[in-house]
């Protein structure tokens, strides 16, 4: 076997944005995956009648439960907006360096307006 | 080791595909999943927020609809599986001897297939208006 060093070094790197958005990427996808319990959660309720799907609807109208949702609903939309970044990186676009960092702040422009675009609505509506 | 690793033709090398022993299948099909998620999913944020109800009666005559049925079980297939192709990922790359792998990705696995068929038979429930 080739011992050879494993990546990623994490602590001998300097922490750069298209580093800590590909790092976010993947983590916001765990969270999102965690996140599809909450819609398994509201179909098996609404499936099993009023009196759990009201319980679901409590939980998630509750601070907690807004927050959690606050949480999970930037999640998606910086998983999304990245992901798409990564699609066209896919296809062998915007891999230089000014590009990958335009593309960056792009996304993270992407999903605080998205973000914002369904929460205030709900909260001054 | 190292010796037969040299013995190894080039060929053969190139088709190794490394720890997973495949690879653009599950590249390819991440990848599809990941555009389809995005209309299916701006549709589901959409519908949360524009719910006209958020009681028991309002939400499950939504569900019933069937453009709103079909489309509900489409972002459940494409989210979950889609989901599993990037925790396999994750796996691959954290846990350390192949069985473990295994183990631990067939487990992933097996929970969103559970997962997956709990939704699409709950909404498949409310749609039939049992």
């Amino acid at each position: 076997m080739i011992q050879r060093p494993l990546s990623p070094h994490l602590q001998v790197y300097r922490w750069r944005l298209t580093m800590a958005m590909s790092i976010l990427h993947r983590a916001t996808g765990v969270a999102l995956a965690f996140g599809t319990l909450m819609v398994v959660w509201m179909l098996l309720a609404a499936a099993s009648g009023e009196a759990a799907f009201s319980q679901f609807v409590v939980c998630m109208t509750s601070l907690p439960g807004q927050i959690l949702l606050f949480g999970w609903s930037i999640a998606l939309f910086y998983h999304m907006s990245n992901g798409i970044r990564h699609l066209f990186w896919d296809i062998g676009k915007g891999f230089e360096l000014k590009a990958a960092y335009g593309s960056g702040y792009a996304v993270l422009i992407a999903t605080a307006v998205l973000t914002m675009a369904v929460w205030c609505p709900l909260f001054f509506g | 080791m190292e010796n037969s690793e040299n013995l190894v033709a080039p060929l053969a090398r190139a088709r190794g595909l490394g720890g997973a022993h495949e690879g653009t299948h599950h590249w390819l099909h991440q990848r599809i999943t990941a555009v389809a998620n995005l209309p299916l999913m701006l549709w589901l944020v959409w519908s949360v927020t524009h719910m006209a109800s958020w009681d028991y009666a309002g939400f499950t005559a939504w569900l019933a609809q069937p453009v709103n049925a079909v489309l509900m079980i489409l972002s459940v297939l494409s989210v979950f599986y889609h989901a599993s192709l990037g925790a396999q990922v994750i796996l691959e790359d954290y846990v350390h001897g192949a069985g473990w792998r295994l183990v631990k990705i067939t487990a992933m696995k097996l929970f969103f297939i559970v997962m997956a068929l709990a939704c699409v038979f709950s909404i498949l429930k409310i749609a039939f208006g049992a």
